[in-house]
């Protein structure tokens, strides 16, 4: 997917470091690579790879993550 | 009962002459032709054929090729290859006829011949995505559990909340998977995680969820791998062939509009000195109607294809880049009947506006555009495109006179 990248600063996802325990599940679910895991906890490595598809919202144990899209 | 045995005089005499007279189905021929093995009830039945699973009212799916008992009742064994017909099929869903009403029945079935270790593969009730599945499992033995999706696929239906948490808690108690397998494991495939939440399934019924790969296609692999994914089995792919295979059903999507649109421009072709001329109207609007083409061929077809080697990020530009040169182009080598300069450049912002617009279409068609960059690009280019479109009106009348 390196060649096929959409809009940059558009996406509304946020993760909280200090909610995060570092199951990595977020990892394991996202399409694009978004995340890494780092010392324990998950860090987004590439903002503008998110399509805001909720994977990880939804499988997030702590709710960490959000994503906030306008419309569907 | 009675029926049956009337039809066969010589086990009727068989059975009465015996000395020992017991209630048995062991030496029961129901047909002639059918081999005697002498085993158990089950595999008695096992032997035969599938018509004798026949109910009136009913149909045989073509997919399944016999039936599997178990615990939790009788589930269809499914084949690993694709009939003609279900080839036909793909091909007619993916020019989007019958695509809205292309499904299987959800519930469990079975491949080769899975047993109490198997593992359980869950996927969506859209024929397509069965079809997908089921041709990756040659040679395996596993169990599919085909959610209800109301006939739509897997990461689809997940965003729209049909491949859920509570659908996939609801099949597994329904179809009594616990009595089916001796463990608690069901792998959903990777984009399945957007509607399925592992932790709230394993709460609820205590299967635990393992996220699979995203394409079918590394099942097996996944599985031989101890289900365990590659890091190229996480990652969405579009690839040429991918965008290609989406095409038909754009063009169907923008059929509808380029007929309202082809109507609306030859009446307006017809507008001029003498108010409306008829034979003005076919003369210019011909031209027009080809272009109207041009515009939908290169937003639907064009610019989805070429898609990583057009400029700029936004779907809408990329339409616009792809549409100027292909309408430049054609203007270039069509014979203008009337309009001149200004009927020509008419036509090129026409072509332009509709190719951008159905090129913005295909962000909804795609694994990587977000909600978020879709309607900030749709804020931007829709005032672009209805000002081309205005501009081009005026200019295309302003020629006939």
């Amino acid at each position: 997917m390196q060649n096929l990248r959409y809009l940059d600063g558009v996406s509304t996802l946020k993760l909280s470091q200090k909610l995060c325990v570092g199951c990595g599940l977020c990892i394991e679910v996202c399409p694009h690579g978004v995340f890494v895991l780092d010392e324990h906890k998950a860090h987004i490595q590439d903002l503008d790879g998110c399509m805001e598809c909720g994977a990880c919202v939804n499988n997030c144990p702590t709710s960490a993550i959000s994503v906030t899209p306008g419309v569907g | 009962m009675t029926a049956l045995m009337s039809q066969m005089p010589e086990q009727l005499e068989e059975l009465s002459s015996s000395t020992d007279f017991t209630l048995s189905t062991k030496s029961v021929k129901i047909l002639s032709s059918m081999p005697d093995n002498g085993g158990s009830y089950y595999s008695n039945l096992k032997l035969q054929p599938l018509e004798t699973h026949e109910k009136a009212g009913y149909q045989l799916c073509s997919h399944v090729e016999d039936f599997i008992f178990t615990k939790a009742g009788t589930v269809p064994k499914i084949k690993t290859q694709l009939s003609r017909d279900d080839i036909f099929s793909t091909i007619m869903v993916r020019c989007g006829i019958g695509r809205n009403n292309y499904r299987v029945a959800p519930g469990l079935y079975g491949v080769g011949e899975p047993g109490r270790t198997s593992e359980v593969l869950v996927t969506a009730n859209f024929k397509l995505s069965f079809d997908h599945l089921r041709q990756e499992l040659k040679g395996i033995n596993v169990w599919i559990l085909v959610l209800d999706t109301r006939g739509v696929n897997v990461w689809c239906a997940a965003g729209k909340g049909t491949f859920s948490t509570s659908e996939l808690v609801h099949r597994i108690e329904s179809t009594g998977l616990n009595l089916v397998v001796d463990h608690k494991r069901v792998i959903v495939p990777q984009l399945g995680a957007t509607g399925v939440s592992a932790r709230l399934v394993q709460e609820r019924c205590g299967f635990r969820v393992v996220f699979g790969p995203i394409r079918s296609r590394d099942m097996v692999e996944f599985l031989q791998n101890r289900r365990r994914v590659t890091p190229g089995m996480r990652q969405i792919t579009f690839t040429l062939a991918e965008r290609f295979v989406l095409t038909p059903v754009e063009i169907r999507i923008a059929a509808k509009s380029v007929f309202i649109m082809a109507l609306a421009l030859v009446f307006i072709s017809g507008i001029g000195p003498q108010i409306f001329s008829l034979e003005q109207a076919w003369n210019k609007g011909r031209t027009g109607i080809v272009m109207i083409l041009t515009g939908v061929l290169s937003g639907t077809v064009v610019t989805p294809v070429l898609l990583p080697w057009l400029p700029f990020r936004q779907f809408a530009a990329k339409g616009i880049v792809s549409g100027s040169v292909l309408a430049a182009t054609l203007l270039f080598f069509l014979p203008l009947t009337q309009g001149g300069i200004k009927g020509s450049m008419a036509l090129f912002l026409f072509s332009v506006a509709i190719s951008s617009y159905f090129a913005m279409g295909f962000t909804g068609a795609t694994p990587f555009t977000s909600p978020s960059g879709v309607e900030k690009e749709m804020k931007r280019f829709i005032p672009i495109q209805a000002i081309l479109m205005l501009i081009s009106m005026v200019l295309w009348i302003y020629s006939s006179f």
